[in-house]
């Protein structure tokens, strides 16, 4: 998994609340045995209009969404299902980090496990960050994990929060697969504890 | 004297494997289900590094999701879906995991079959990669949803690294009035306390009207947990659970289950266990709930009114409900009741089970289905679909002018090829009301089943209390 440490980036804005893994990918695009081609299906029912074409009136459809790996949004973002196609299909459209109130527990697992970085802004900061990409569409800011911070392009700062164990995973791109590995013989001992 | 322990903690504690300082939990996982839409990414993770399934005996994988529900038929699926199904089944095959294929004859959807078969059982750790996994915690078991990084990750450890969320218990105080059932319940408890109630949370379900309820209801609160924002929800096993349990094929038999229930009736939580959070409800005036937004949290008791964006302060939540009223083109104030519905749907892991099938049938027992209304009728399982048939259910579903079908998710997720047409008005017993859920434009209203039963008969939002025999 790549590490995370510093993003420099535009920032697409989504200001809904309760934005969930049906929105981020229909079920339609989960019909796959790999992970190619999901970036086709995100947010595809707001992103397209009925016959096909773009809706330009989607802030992933606005010229300066192009460059923008941060996506900024409302609370609870990505309930509903466990589908884990919601990470891959942002992360293959470019995003590294999602900033919101609050996430659902399931998408905030996929997301770290992914290296996406689910950065948690409390209320004051997130209605003045939404303030901001409002007044500056197109212009970058920072999200710096290591300091859990993110700058304005004016010295302006932000903290946000992530719990420290998924921190130092997406700081060193930790597999979680490889940790898991590691404590074998743990789990072996477990089981023949617990008559497993 | 030990400090008192809530179920969830008694559960957690006995699972782990071991404790990383200052951050999660590795814990063991008893029991792993896998479907055919979030496994295949799982198992191409192992066969890039060269693992193993390290407990073939602890998986347990079927068909659901994207399964045909008009005929077993293989070649009624698209071919996406059928790549699925057979990638399943290769690896379930590869792997050595035992697997209810689509012609297998107790085949059923994952949260259905899991307690019908008996791999659910009370104490147990179980997951799998749906968010509805929550369903299991009805025996009390700990039961929650992962995303499929983390199927292979007990695919090939039977573990998984967690953190330890925080308990809620949700005490349901009083008595269900005729025609109000558990899927009432927790749609109220929702529309009470929202969609991010949970989140963070494990909640038990407690209270007179908890242990009131048979296992097909606390099977429908526990199952919509998640969309209360929890992963997981549990009630504490008690006598109605070991009913249910015994003599269930892959339940303990003979000693097993005496030395299993002996050590089932210390799980409930101790006298004086502190939870993080109380919530209490009292149901005694409780109505029969539907949803008429598009989130589960948008629920109104049946007689109540659209609620008016006006007159919500929040200027978040007045957006979010304008959102929704357009979507759903419903007018501010207008009585839920009378409002057309086109498509019924019945099954769901929610709401899929035998004694669902028997409610809409209590309703449905020599009533016509409106002309203008397509009742689609889904068992849970091909075990569920043999029982309603051995009581004749399907006749009562058939003669009312209804659709019988084979056992899947259909029209709860719509990947199947079940879909409600665009801008059409659906009542589902289903778990979801997200836009385009049903498929794109389909607008869903979410209600039991006897709601759904009495609004196919009067081809509109109907108040099940006055058909009921």
């Amino acid at each position: 998994m790549q590490p995370f440490t510093q993003l420099t980036s535009p920032v697409v804005l989504l200001p809904r609340a309760d934005v969930n893994t049906d929105d981020i990918i229909p079920a339609q695009y989960l019909k796959v045995t790999d992970k190619a081609g999901l970036a086709r299906g995100l947010f595809a029912r707001w992103r397209y209009r009925e016959d096909g074409t773009p809706n330009p009136d989607f802030p992933l459809n606005r010229p300066e969404a192009r460059e923008a790996r941060i996506l900024l949004t409302g609370p609870n973002f990505g309930s509903g299902s466990s589908r884990e196609h919601a990470v891959w299909a942002l992360m293959q459209w470019g995003f590294r980090a999602v900033l919101a109130p609050s996430f659902s527990d399931i998408f905030y697992n996929n997301a770290v496990k992914n290296g996406l970085l689910p950065a948690q802004l409390d209320e004051g900061t997130h209605a003045a960050l939404v303030a901001w990409v409002e007044a500056h569409p197109g212009e970058a800011i920072t999200v710096d994990l290591e300091t859990r911070e993110i700058r304005l392009p004016d010295g302006t700062t932000f903290p946000f929060h992530i719990d420290d164990f998924s921190r130092q995973c997406l700081l060193q791109g930790l597999d979680e697969l490889d940790f898991l590995l590691r404590h074998e013989d743990r789990i072996r001992a477990y089981e023949q504890a617990h008559h497993k | 004297m030990t400090r008192p322990r809530t179920m969830f903690d008694k559960i957690w504690d006995a699972h782990v494997v071991e404790h990383i300082p200052g951050g999660p939990d590795i814990l063991y996982i008893d029991l792993h289900l896998i479907h055919e839409v979030t496994s295949p990414q799982a198992f191409a993770m192992l066969r890039q590094r060269g693992l193993r399934v390290r407990r073939p005996d602890r998986t347990v994988a079927t068909m659901d999701h994207s399964t045909p529900t008009v005929a077993l038929d293989l070649a009624l699926a698209d071919a996406m879906a059928r790549r699925q199904l057979q990638a399943l089944e290769e690896n379930a095959r590869a792997f050595g995991i035992r697997l209810y294929h689509l012609e297998h004859p107790e085949r059923g959807i994952v949260h259905v079959l899991g307690p019908e078969q008996g791999f659910t059982q009370p104490g147990m750790t179980i997951v799998c990669g749906d968010s509805h996994t929550s369903t299991h915690g009805a025996f009390g078991a700990l039961a929650f949803g992962i995303g499929t990084t983390q199927v292979a990750h007990v695919l090939a450890t039977q573990s998984l690294l967690i953190r330890r969320p925080r308990t809620m218990r949700v005490t349901f105080s009083g008595r269900l009035q005729p025609g109000v059932t558990a899927k009432d319940m927790i749609l109220a408890l929702i529309a009470r306390y929202g969609t991010g109630l949970g989140t963070g949370y494990v909640i038990e379900y407690t209270g007179e009207a908890i242990r009131a309820l048979d296992m097909a209801g606390r099977m429908t609160i526990c199952n919509m947990s998640i969309e209360a924002g929890a992963r997981a929800g549990m009630v504490a096993p008690d006598d109605t659970t070991f009913e249910y349990l015994a003599g269930r094929p892959f339940a303990p038999q003979g000693e097993a289950w005496d030395a299993a229930l002996a050590y089932w009736r210390t799980l409930p939580s101790d006298e004086g266990a502190v939870f993080d959070r109380e919530i209490h409800m009292d149901v005694n005036d409780l109505e029969p709930m539907i949803t008429y937004g598009t989130t589960p949290g948008m629920g109104i008791p049946i007689t109540g009114r659209v609620p008016d964006p006006a007159q919500e302060p929040d200027p978040a939540r007045r957006r979010l409900l304008e959102k929704a009223l357009t979507y759903m083109e419903l007018r501010p104030g207008q009585p839920i009741l009378g409002q057309r519905v086109d498509v019924v749907f019945i099954g769901s892991c929610t709401n899929g089970r035998l004694e669902d099938l028997r409610q809409a049938a209590r309703i449905l027992k020599g009533r016509k289905v409106a002309p203008h209304v397509r009742l689609i009728v889904v068992p849970g399982s091909e075990t569920v679909r043999r029982q309603a048939e051995a009581e004749g259910l399907h006749r009562v579903f058939l003669e009312a002018g209804g659709e019988w079908r084979h056992a899947g998710c259909s029209l709860c997720i719509a990947m199947n090829g079940d879909r409600v047409p665009p801008g059409k008005y659906a009542v589902s017993t289903s778990n979801r009301n997200f836009e385009g859920r049903q498929g794109p434009g389909a607008r869903t209203f979410l209600a039991s089943p006897l709601t759904a039963a009495a609004s196919a008969v009067a081809g509109q939002v109907a108040d099940p209390r006055r058909l009921l025999p």
